[in-house]
């Protein structure tokens, strides 16, 4: 038990409460439309006062001994524990004396730009204020009365946002200028609490105009950030990739196609406006095939039926499944290989991957063995793969390809120690007794003669070579 | 096999207190709502809390029923609702839709939110730049202190680790000060992003691997019919209570199998004892020996089936190829083999997370790479969003570094005035990130001399989470740190690592609690008990998460509606 795993151990409550609204005539130039909202207090409620007497009964070394912990309940913007409980806590708290312990000093945490952040969009606040409703949100409070003259008086903006942390009471409504708002959510930022700069910034949505607002969010680089994610997660807004990426919702591939046609006009980098040209022309051109393969009636389809239908597959499978079903088509015809291949600029690699599991997959090793012809200009045709042929052979194995394929291109493997090991793994005996010859390696001969069968071809084969007097062995 | 280590290494904590807290504090909460309630779980959430508390704990304080919550309309007819979720939005406006429908009736309500291990973490605070988990950490890094402190001293580096310290600092202040006999001295801060490497290579130590593969949940995990060779599923805690995990745990794999053979012979002598045992003898053995006994053999059986299903799944995903490309791209050899090998990795469609997971690899050393556009024509373009995050969290990085700003930030620049616009397309040009892998393994001697021999079963340094082949560099740091006392004669290397390094106070302690802020690998804690083995230390882990490089990636996949 040297190291154990830690986890974070607090809980925060959230009380739910009333809250009153009350409209007020605005005299702050960049206020918007909606009313900030105040709030009210009630005591009489017996909940309250019981949960203080349960609290009392169960005080422990966490709570606070500020002077209005004992009589307010904690917000939970931060999970801030609420006065935690136990008596195994008190047995070990019973050791504590208040005397001060050395302090840590305070460092340096101004921010600084993020080390990434390069692909962060800012053109995202453009459809960020398309849906600003108004609801009434707060964080709730439940104070007595008597605590309403401390809850209306005038912390500075450092003040108010230490409390906002601390689930203390606090009023936003007082930083009615620009400059106050602004200063308020500087001071949220300077304090690292993504809740409180949060909080700060559902003030500033409600009461601050959106150019405004979005004018001071762009030299606010953590702000900014915070206030994308907030509307992220209440889905009120939606970055350029997010918009396109709504298509993931369409299931009718007609309706589909036409959203994606009309996200080509969209303003994306030019990356991502070539994914998005793309990814158009393949479901257009998946349409096409689908509508024709649906029927099945070429041979190949009742001989090998369709498991699935090619709408919205990748482009490699888009392409496996043209080498599979359409291998031959003419150039000219858009489910052709030799079509796909061009119009998306697929590499050689990945044309000759792809098709090659598909041909293998068929058993037609015709095809496979003419994907790797090339002529030269005698006219002799040579085998040449971009790929290793050892990957080749790896891809043929496993469709089960005869040992007579196999061995074809096991022969072909340009480095003789992958060559050996594969010809020895799959049994290609006379690339083994070959190679060796070439390396003019006659020890392993000799060892390799003990795993072919006594009498066989193999076996006379090495019994030639090993007595052959004229090649130079090395050993 | 768990080796003992160096005698004058402290004792650790106890640390079952802040089991206990937790457990009194949920009794505490649900006890303020008095009377038969139902309750509603967060689904995340029922397995951290199955370790601190049970059905019958929550029966005992009237709770009627419990409900997963799935954001469906609620069915419940109880006059008291208590929610225990994860402050999500999402979940807190669900709640919020179901009160305006109980509308007209009493009901009562109580939502309890719960912070703990915040598996969102990494993704909100490296991606989303939302800081909103700050202030938990601190918190958490709070309980701790008062409970085991006071620290002596706190290092860190990062942007978030210098956060959460000034939040617990402040929080700390805030409060009682109090002094006690410490029991943890030395605490480390370390954020995610300072390596991200460590956690996207494939583990090869037991724990991490059964991470890898099983995924291990808050401390179990479910071995399926494949490991129990019958048709039910086992659910396992793993932790040191399981004498046969906890002495295989931090072992490397090559070693797991040979171990296990040898506890196998050794039950089988043990249970070979009853022969000629009379009836007195054998009556002993089955009230003192047989219960032990079997508890062993099923542990035994258990963990044999779990290493022989790694065997088979890792042979037949040409597990060493992949291994062999991993470590080329650390050492920055055969670069350009490891560079086809994972486009056909690409190209022939194989698992999207892997490809990532090189391509990641791959650009963390090599400072970029072109293989995108490949992978969107190999996976589906709805991946598009997956890459713009990678990018920008600097785990991608594509080769034409001045095109990175898209047409409408340029826009949105111009809508403010030329200077500002100025500013920030400076700002955004000068973060594309460079990693600098390359020299921060030259200097810190991350990747061991090759050609040496290494010794798996004798491990000589933390290299042997990864076969030898590479030292975490997230586990470097903090031996480095807490050899050096602090960051003198680093400055080379925190510098390559964007800064953000600090180290306050007095003297140092043995017992170092490390703090990952985005989450830690097995992998990683194998290699700091490790460290702690040989240099006398104890370290305590506190992590956001548990992660490896599935988990990593995942969080950043953007592929669903």
């Amino acid at each position: 038990k040297r190291v154990s795993v830690v986890l974070f151990c607090q809980t925060g409550v959230y009380y739910g409460s009333k809250l009153e609204l009350r409209a007020k005539p605005e005299d702050d130039e960049y206020w918007n439309s909606s009313k900030f909202s105040a709030f009210t207090f009630d005591d009489e409620d017996d909940e309250f006062t019981k949960m203080k007497e349960s609290k009392r009964a169960v005080n422990s070394i966490l709570v606070d001994d500020d002077d209005d912990d004992d009589d307010v309940e904690k917000v939970s913007w931060s999970g801030e524990p609420i006065g935690s409980i136990s008596w195994s806590v008190k047995e070990t708290a019973s050791s504590f004396r208040s005397s001060g312990e050395q302090s840590f000093p305070k460092i340096d945490t101004a921010p600084s730009l993020p080390k990434q952040g390069s692909g962060y969009s800012l053109s995202s606040l453009f459809k960020a204020f398309t849906d600003t409703s108004t609801r009434a949100y707060a964080p709730e409070l439940r104070k007595p009365k008597s605590e309403c003259k401390d809850y209306m008086s005038d912390w500075s903006p450092e003040e108010t946002v230490r409390r906002m942390r601390k689930g203390r009471a606090y009023s936003l409504e007082r930083f009615r200028s620009l400059q106050d708002k602004l200063l308020l959510l500087d001071e949220a930022v300077s304090l690292h609490d993504g809740n409180v700069i949060t909080a700060v910034l559902i003030y500033l949505k409600r009461s601050l105009s959106k150019e405004i607002l979005f004018r001071e969010l762009m030299v606010r680089e953590v702000a900014l950030r915070h206030y994308v994610h907030y509307l992220k997660e209440m889905g009120e807004q939606k970055l350029l990739l997010m918009q396109y990426k709504e298509h993931l919702n369409i299931k009718d591939e007609g309706r589909r196609r036409d959203f994606l046609k009309s996200c080509l006009s969209l303003p994306f980098s030019q990356d991502d406006a070539m994914h998005v040209q793309d990814h158009y022309t393949l479901l257009e051109r998946q349409i096409i095939i689908e509508a024709n393969d649906k029927r099945g009636e070429a041979e190949i389809f009742r001989k090998y039926p369709r498991k699935a239908s090619i709408l919205n597959m990748p482009l490699i499978t888009t392409l496996y499944y043209s080498c599979f079903y359409h291998y031959g088509e003419p150039e000219g015809t858009f489910s052709s290989p030799a079509n796909i291949r061009k119009t998306f600029r697929i590499s050689e690699k990945q044309y000759i991957l792809t098709a090659l599991g598909a041909r293998a997959k068929l058993k037609s090793w015709f095809d496979v063995d003419s994907l790797f012809n090339t002529k030269n200009w005698l006219g002799y045709t040579k085998k040449r793969s971009p790929i290793g042929f050892h990957r080749v052979v790896d891809i043929l194995q496993k469709n089960n390809a005869p040992a007579q394929v196999l061995q074809e291109y096991v022969n072909l493997i340009d480095d003789p120690e992958l060559r050996l090991s594969l010809a020895q793994k799959y049994k290609c005996h006379d690339i083994v007794i070959d190679t060796y010859k070439d390396l003019k390696d006659r020890q392993q001969l000799i060892v390799y003669q003990g795993k072919v069968e006594r009498g066989s071809h193999e076996d006379r084969k090495i019994e030639e070579l090993i007595n052959n007097m004229q090649i130079r062995w090395k050993n | 096999m768990a080796q003992s280590g160096r005698r004058d290494a402290p004792e650790l904590p106890d640390f079952s207190l802040l089991k206990r807290l937790a457990r009194d504090q949920l009794i505490y909460l649900l006890e303020q709502l008095p009377g038969r309630k139902d309750l509603f779980i967060d689904a995340d959430l029922m397995s951290p809390l199955d370790r601190i508390a049970n059905v019958t704990t929550l029966k005992q304080h009237e709770v009627d029923k419990l409900y997963k919550v799935e954001l469906k309309p609620i069915v419940s007819t109880a006059d008291q609702l208590c929610f225990l979720i994860r402050p999500r939005i999402q979940t807190v406006k669900w709640i919020s839709v179901n009160l305006d429908k109980a509308a007209g009736r009493l009901r009562r309500y109580k939502i309890i939110f719960t912070p703990q291990k915040l598996p969102e973490f990494f993704r909100e605070n490296f991606l989303e730049g939302d800081q909103r988990w700050v202030g938990a950490a601190g918190g958490a890094l709070r309980l701790i202190h008062s409970l085991y402190g006071p620290f002596s001293k706190v290092y860190g580096i990062g942007q978030c680790a210098k956060m959460v310290y000034e939040s617990w600092r402040e929080q700390v202040e805030d409060g009682e000060q109090k002094t006690q006999q410490p029991e943890i001295g030395n605490v480390f801060l370390i954020d995610r992003d300072v390596d991200f490497i460590t956690p996207l290579c494939s583990q090869v130590v037991y724990e991490g691997l059964v991470d890898d593969i099983f995924r291990i949940k808050c401390g179990s995990v479910e071995f399926g019919p494949e490991v129990t060779s019958s048709d039910k599923s086992i659910k396992v805690m793993l932790n040191s209570q399981d004498k046969v995990f906890n002495e295989i745990r931090n072992e490397h794999f090559s070693n797991v199998f040979g171990f296990l053979s040898q506890k196998a012979r050794n039950l089988q002598t043990a249970y070979d004892k009853r022969r000629g045992m009379d009836i007195q003898q054998m009556k002993a053995f089955v009230s003192e020996e047989l219960k032990g006994l079997k508890q062993e053999h099923r542990l035994l059986s258990l963990h044999i089936g779990a290493s022989e299903c790694i065997m088979k799944k890792k042979t037949k995903q040409d597990f060493q190829e992949l291994l062999k490309t991993e470590h080329s791209l650390l050492e920055g050899f055969e670069v350009r083999e490891c560079v086809s090998f994972i486009e056909e990795h690409i190209n022939r469609q194989i698992s999207m997370i892997d490809s990532l997971r090189l391509l990641c690899l791959l650009s963390l050393t090599e400072n970029g790479d072109n293989c995108l556009f490949a992978l969107v024509q190999s996976y589906g373009i709805e991946h598009l969003l997956t890459f713009s995050n990678l990018k920008q969290m600097g785990l991608l990085v594509e080769q034409q570094p001045g095109e990175t700003l898209t047409v409408m930030e340029s826009k949105v620049g111009k809508l403010v005035n030329d200077k500002t616009a100025g500013k920030l397309t400076d700002a955004f040009s000068s973060l594309a990130k460079k990693s600098n892998f390359r020299a921060l393994s030259k200097r810190l001697v991350l990747i061991p001399k090759s050609g040496e021999e290494y010794d798996l079963r004798v491990p000589r340094d933390m290299a042997y989470i990864f076969s030898g082949a590479y030292v975490p560099l997230s586990c470097k740091l903090i031996e480095q740190v807490l050899e050096r006392d602090g960051w003198t004669g680093l400055e080379e290397i925190t510098r390559m690592l964007n800064g953000h390094e600090f180290a306050v106070s007095a003297d140092s302690q043995r017992i170092v609690l490390v703090m990952f802020l985005g989450g830690c690998t097995y992998s990683e804690i194998s290699a700091l008990r490790f460290l702690g083995r040989e240099r006398g230390y104890k370290f305590i882990v506190v992590t956001t998460a548990i992660t490896n490089s599935g988990r990593l990636l995942e969080a950043l996949l953007d592929n669903h509606p």
